[in-house]
């Protein structure tokens, strides 16, 4: 048994859509459940931004989908990587009608991805970083 | 997921589930590259025991021996297999049963 790439959660929500969607994709919705502050641009491409005040963190997100009021999806960073950290995971909420509710389906995937740069570091002898920054850094005061 | 990548993870977890192979992960970590004497100056361990660990370290690689001063080995730590192992860690730490259970509370508060 391998590690998740993908977290999948479902479930059954007794209102609407339409509201379940408000709650997903304003301001006011995601900062009532989700983070303690949320700023939203609501279009394919458009950024996101949550705040955990208690926690002290920030996320800053991509709008990838926007198919109100079915499918809303956008990537973030990985959490507890580095900030400068180039890989995402991609969260897609998937709203259908069920009865006079919902039925919420949320996936999280992409926490196996690795991006070319990542994946051939792990496996070669890079011997690059800060040898290699302290060398360019003693090379440019030398010839200063 | 290929299970290479898998495999580089354990070895992660492996090198750190020993207190001795974890000590020397961190004395690098924080202090930079050093020797196997440099560690055993550092550590409450025989240079020979170092020695050995960091074989099976750079073995994995997760470790990497480089010329040092006095024609002595040096190691270094390699952070690419652990950026591996940081982003399973991510997957078992991201937690959104708490954030559903509060958009559900969310809406059964509010009224419109």
């Amino acid at each position: 048994m391998g590690f998740p790439d993908r977290i999948e959660r479902t479930l059954e929500l007794a209102h609407p859509p339409a509201k379940v969607w408000a709650a997903l994709t304003t301001d006011e919705g995601l900062a009532a459940w989700f983070g303690n502050e949320a700023t939203i641009d609501l279009r394919p491409g458009g950024s996101a931004r949550m705040t955990w005040t208690s926690e002290g963190f920030t996320a800053e997100m991509r709008v990838e989908r926007v198919e109100e009021p079915r499918v809303f999806g956008f990537t973030w960073p990985v959490y507890g990587l580095p900030d400068e950290d180039p890989r995402r995971t991609y969260v897609e909420f998937t709203l259908e009608p069920s009865g006079p509710g919902t039925r919420l389906t949320v996936v999280e995937s992409g926490f196996a991805q690795l991006p070319e740069d990542v994946y051939r570091k792990a496996f070669d002898g890079n011997t690059d970083g800060w040898a290699k920054e302290l060398g360019e850094l003693a090379d440019y005061l030398d010839a200063a | 997921m290929p299970r290479d990548i898998e495999a580089i993870a354990e070895q992660v977890f492996a090198a750190l589930a020993d207190p001795t192979r974890r000590a020397i992960l961190a004395t690098l970590a924080s202090e930079g590259p050093a020797t196997a004497t440099d560690l055993a100056g550092r550590l409450p361990i025989t240079r020979q025991a170092i020695a050995k660990h960091l074989a099976l370290l750079a073995e994995a690689g997760l470790v990497t021996a480089e010329p040092g001063e006095r024609r002595r080995v040096r190691y270094r730590l390699r952070s690419a297999p652990m950026q591996v192992a940081q982003q399973f860690l991510a997957a078992l730490a991201r937690d959104w049963d708490s954030p559903l259970g509060a958009l559900k509370d969310h809406l059964d508060r509010s009224t419109h």
